[in-house]
């Protein structure tokens, strides 16, 4: 067994382009749910539109990087409006449904083959992150120190998401601390005691609606720019759903939650895999248990076994405050 | 010292209060010398039901009145048409002489008519501090774009955080101030609602059962509360279906039945009604059981 490379993988998944696609969308996401108590579960729409923003901009219409990036920025807002208009006025769980299917139709239609020409198909578009790398000040060479070392590309897409990361973070800090904060999250507690203290509850609903779909949206422009491409069925529901396991594993309404959630997600993931696949290939563990293609779904079995042992023994996540927990109880 | 003076304000307010009322006719829908809130022809229905149907009500400004009836008169669903927070078939009301039905529940509360619930709504994941702050109106900070500059909305905050602790020491909440809301008992989270609608700085306080789950003892220092909202100039309108707390506080009583206003007038005459009695009791009450047959029809359906 090697466990340098075992290791070296860890660390790199928790610090990578995924860690950092999973961290802004639960950032989003925790936006949404966790201060708002908005159950949106079509974030991935959001990275979608983002993600799509720039290929559909860049690749069919010729637009220049910068005005692509505006145009994924202004669809997620659209996006956000068509959502929340018809559904923040009622209950929280027509906004759930609405959301996921949404998101799925939005998947279908990217990928339809009558719209081959505009978003790819199945095979979605690529082949326009060129100015993005033009703009790497980082000269050929490694970076980084130990197991974290990254040739020139990589750490220019790990320097911007990571960038983007913070500024995040540092906006939800700042709008949390604030009155504009304290009403959101008093909407998740009970929408009808702050209506009757004069507030628009409507109208703060849709602010964190468009929000946090904006930060799922620079979770697009990440996944999409750091690979060079999209591909429309990676926004399923699944990526949905890792970034609510992400936002819970760090702790909802925690600041700094979905970031810890993202790192941790995918350090295990990258542990259980490439821990399982040197077993199969070392016949440690047998193939008659266990073979090379089945790796990659007894992984996500370990992953949710895991999180069921957290929502045990931690239920508040790493961040989260237990006592707080326990009046939801009453 | 201090009490003396509250005592002497106490009697002058609700000397005023009950001295305007005096010459006030005791039948239902009855005009009040200086009304604040007028409504007129109100219907609700659900389905076949007519949950609301009041042809004419007024409440009296800087008075207390209360809505009284029995379980299913109608009081929570008239106060929710009135706040905004149910819309009515048909109807209109003014409140200070603009028309408010129709208008959005946050809007009545920003024309200085905040109401409270009988399922009492402390926000259980804010600190009780927290809580408070929130029912300030006009905050600065409260907008998206203003709330990341601290700078813009710190000096407010101070202000508001100052009423805050006045309000809360006078509700003897002050020591719970950093703890969540939802660690306070029922009696206390009251009190924080009352309290946190007080930060709303209001000119009419709409208390739905206000104490209902309280206990005893509580109840009286909940009571002292609301007469002082009179002292303070405020008018209060609160529903309650237990006759016995309305007796000691309130200047005016309403009392539904049914939907409609079935008898108005002070506490003490309003008891004594027979429509009101007939109304808790049953119209049968004191007839026996043998010469009711209907009654015992009823019953057995």
């Amino acid at each position: 067994m090697d466990f340098d490379s075992v290791l070296r993988n860890g660390l790199q998944a928790a610090v990578g382009v995924d860690a950092i696609v999973f961290a802004l969308a639960a950032i989003g996401l925790n936006v949404h749910f966790g201060y708002a108590g908005l159950l949106n579960f079509g974030q991935a729409a959001f990275v979608l539109v983002g993600a799509y923003g720039i290929g559909i901009g860049v690749v069919y219409l010729g637009l220049p990087l910068g005005v692509a990036l505006l145009l994924g920025l202004a669809g997620s807002i659209v996006l956000a409006l068509l959502l929340g208009i018809p559904t923040l006025r009622l209950r929280a769980d027509y906004l759930a449904i609405v959301t996921i299917a949404a998101a799925e139709i939005l998947r279908l239609v990217a990928r339809a083959n009558s719209f081959r020409d505009v978003s790819g198909g199945s095979d979605g578009l690529s082949g326009f992150a060129g100015s993005y790398f033009a703009l790497n000040p980082f000269p050929p060479g490694d970076y980084g120190f130990g197991y974290l070392t990254f040739d020139e590309r990589g750490f220019y897409n790990i320097v911007v998401g990571w960038s983007l990361v913070a500024i995040s973070v540092l906006a939800v800090f700042l709008w949390m601390r604030s009155p504009w904060g304290r009403v959101l999250k008093a909407i998740r507690e009970d929408e009808d005691a702050v209506r009757s203290l004069g507030k628009n509850v409507f109208s703060y609903k849709m602010q964190a609606l468009i929000i946090g779909g904006v930060i799922g949206c620079l979770a697009g422009f990440v996944y999409s720019l750091s690979r060079s491409s999209v591909q429309p069925d990676n926004y399923g529901t699944a990526f949905t759903f890792f970034a609510y396991t992400v936002l819970l594993l760090g702790g909802a309404a925690r600041v700094f939650g979905p970031v810890l959630g993202a790192m941790i997600f995918w350090l295990v993931i990258s542990l259980t895999d490439t821990l399982l696949r040197q077993g199969v290939n070392n016949d440690i563990i047998p193939s008659y248990i266990l073979n090379g293609t089945q790796v990659g779904q007894v992984r996500f079995m370990l992953v949710g076994l895991a999180l069921m042992l957290l929502m045990i023994y931690r239920p508040q996540g790493i961040f989260g405050d237990r006592r707080e927990l326990m009046l939801d109880a009453r | 010292m201090h009490d003396e003076q509250a005592q002497s304000r106490t009697t002058s307010r609700k000397d005023v209060a009950t001295a305007a009322l005096a010459g006030v006719a005791t039948e239902p829908g009855v005009a009040k010398p200086d009304p604040i809130l007028v409504a007129d022809t109100v219907v609700r229905r659900f389905g076949g039901l007519t949950a609301v149907d009041v042809d004419h009500f007024e409440v009296q400004r800087g008075a207390i009145t209360a809505l009284i009836g029995p379980n299913g008169a109608g009081k929570t669903t008239f106060f929710n048409l009135l706040t905004g927070f149910d819309q009515p078939d048909s109807g209109e009301w003014t409140f200070e002489g603009k028309p408010v039905q129709k208008v959005a529940a946050h809007r009545v509360a920003r024309r200085g008519m905040v109401r409270t619930f009988q399922l009492t709504k402390a926000l259980s994941r804010l600190t009780v501090l927290e809580n408070m702050r929130l029912g300030a109106t006009g905050q600065r900070g409260e907008n998206f774009a203003a709330a990341l500059l601290r700078p813009l909305w710190r000096s407010q905050e101070a202000a508001i955080t100052a009423q805050a602790d006045d309000l809360l020491a006078r509700f003897k909440l002050d020591t719970k101030r950093g703890d969540f809301a939802g660690s306070l008992s029922g009696g206390q989270r009251k009190l924080l609602e009352m309290a946190r609608a007080l930060m709303t700085n209001p000119t009419m306080v709409m208390l739905d059962e206000p104490m209902a789950g309280v206990n005893p003892a509580l109840t009286q220092s909940l009571l002292g509360h609301v007469k002082d909202l009179r002292e303070q100039g405020m008018t209060v309108l609160f529903v309650e279906h237990d006759m016995d707390m309305v007796r000691d506080i309130s200047d005016w009583v309403v009392v539904m039945a049914e939907g409609r206003i079935i008898a108005e007038g002070p506490p003490e005459s309003v008891m004594t009604n027979p429509a009101v009695i007939d109304a808790y009791l049953g119209g049968h009450h004191d007839q026996p059981l043998v010469s009711a047959p209907a009654v015992d029809k009823e019953e057995r359906g």
